[in-house]
């Protein structure tokens, strides 16, 4: 049985064209189509409905020791009203899930993938052990929105009397918005400024309705799935499942800078052998040299032989481009490199640049 | 089918593509549930001029945001046209898909008989209704 958002009614109402994702039924698009919600997100705004995704708390004596063990940015260096990006690793060093946590006041929020929850929530509690820490699951009583876009501080600042301007990337605040006790994070996954919303359930329409009417004058739209997916993809922003998973380690996907190797944590033995000798495989950016578009699972080929995948890839809104990310062995990984894609059998040529392809413009 | 346009002057296959005869040139392309079924075409990858296709088989191939999905031609003959404008702005299958043909074939002997077997606009309408 698939889940629905408080949302549902009203992605339906608007013409949202809804599709299964990670167990839930949302939107994958609005009638004005992903290209047009893509745009308004690079140049106006956009909002969408993130309510799949999970939300943990954690709180207690022990709360910092535990999160150092179980995931591998410093938390240390979190001062309330911080917001990190991290990873939970499994002792071989390959992925559990990517994560958010934000340090908000007395607790700790951690946001999950909506596919991985239940794993992530039986993976943290296997790890509980001796640790004096609450883990509770907020994911149903906290709705989760994004208001992302050049144009989101503005709409969002119509609804509230706390000075936005001052809240920095990767912060948050708990404050009153549209009337509601609402945590706010400058975050995203779009590769622009923009606030992670978390509104009490009960008020998520009301709260929905109120974003979209303040931001009418900005061509503030409602977006869906495949936006969110080019978005992030132009920003190469992992998506878990895709670059991400329990057979690939941080360091081939690049993300080497989440992890803070001077305290210990799970997988850490692992990582820092895979440091040592260097990944065999990395993720790269690809543009197609000829024209056609790349898509997840095409085979990666020099040669003849096949040497990688692909792990995301389309026809960039933003670039006009055709762009994938791969996996290829480390000696096929240099910028410049050249690589064929397979597409329905035919090698087609792309050549290995530069990531992100899209620069993220946050404030 | 209140919700999608209808060409009455084309033919229609059961694969979604229409056929009109132009001077006795047969003009192909993606109907209106097509395109709407789609979403935004990102790319085609069309036949080349001297290609022969063959009812009922692919002949393109239409890349959308969503997926890659296979064009069949709906009658059989030599490809003497193919619409160029669809690389730079593939956006058009979607704002105009009538209007937006992919390739021109010359028909061979059998154009009647395929025809026969395609739908009038009033059956595919009919059709794509049942698919809703």
């Amino acid at each position: 049985m698939l889940q629905r958002t408080p949302l549902y009614e009203i992605h339906v109402a608007l013409g949202g064209r809804m599709v299964e994702f990670a167990g839930f039924e949302l939107p994958v698009q609005y009638p004005t189509g992903p290209t047009a919600e893509h745009h308004a997100v690079r140049a106006a705004a956009g909002l969408f409905d993130i309510d799949h995704m999970g939300q943990f708390e954690l709180a207690g004596p022990d709360v910092v020791e535990f999160l150092q063990q179980i995931q591998v940015w410093d938390v240390e260096q979190m001062a309330e009203g911080d917001a990190h990006y991290s990873l939970l690793c499994y002792e071989d060093g390959t992925v559990v899930d990517d994560i958010f946590l934000y340090r908000l006041s007395g607790r700790w929020l951690m946001v999950v993938n909506a596919a991985n929850r239940a794993k992530d929530w039986a993976w943290i509690e296997h790890h509980l052990g001796r640790y004096d820490v609450a883990l509770i699951e907020r994911s149903d009583d906290l709705a989760m929105l994004a208001l992302q876009g050049p144009k989101a501080e503005q709409i969002l600042q119509k609804l509230t009397d706390y000075p936005l301007h001052t809240v920095a990337t990767r912060t948050a605040i708990e404050t009153q918005i549209g009337g509601l006790h609402v945590i706010a994070g400058r975050t995203g996954y779009t590769g622009e400024d923009g606030f992670e919303l978390y509104a009490p359930v009960d008020h998520v329409i009301d709260f929905w309705n109120q974003l979209l009417e303040a931001g009418k004058e900005e061509g503030l739209l409602p977006c869906g799935l495949a936006a969110r997916d080019s978005l992030r993809f132009e920003a190469c922003l992992p998506l878990y499942g895709h670059e991400l998973s329990a057979k690939i380690n941080p360091l081939e996907a690049r993300l080497g800078w989440t992890i803070s190797w001077s305290k210990p944590f799970i997988g850490r033995d692992a990582l820092l052998k895979v440091r040592l000798e260097k990944p065999e495989r990395l993720l790269v950016g690809l543009e197609m040299i000829d024209k056609a578009v790349p898509r997840e699972g095409y085979p990666v080929a020099v040669d003849g032989k096949v040497i990688g995948h692909v792990t995301s890839g389309m026809k960039s809104p933003t670039l006009g481009k055709f762009l994938a990310m791969a996996y290829v062995p480390a000696e096929h990984s240099a910028i410049g490199a050249k690589v064929d894609v397979i597409v329905r059998g035919e090698p087609k040529q792309a050549v290995v640049v530069k990531r992100p392809f899209y620069k993220p413009r946050y404030k | 089918m209140a919700k999608y346009k209808l060409d009455k002057s084309v033919k229609y296959a059961k694969t979604h593509e229409w056929v009109r005869i132009e001077d006795g040139v047969a003009v192909i392309g993606v109907s209106d549930y097509a395109q709407d079924a789609l979403s935004d075409v990102v790319y085609v990858d069309l036949p080349e001029v001297g290609d022969t296709v063959t009812a009922g088989k692919q002949a393109a191939t239409v890349e959308s945001v969503k997926a890659a999905e296979d064009v069949y031609a709906p009658v059989s003959g030599e490809v003497i046209e193919v619409n160029t404008a669809l690389e730079d702005t593939p956006e058009i299958i979607n704002e105009r898909p009538y209007d937006a043909w992919f390739f021109k074939v010359r028909p061979t002997d059998a154009l009647e008989q395929e025809l026969a077997a395609l739908m009038e606009p009033e059956a595919y309408d009919k059709y794509v209704e049942e698919l809703e």
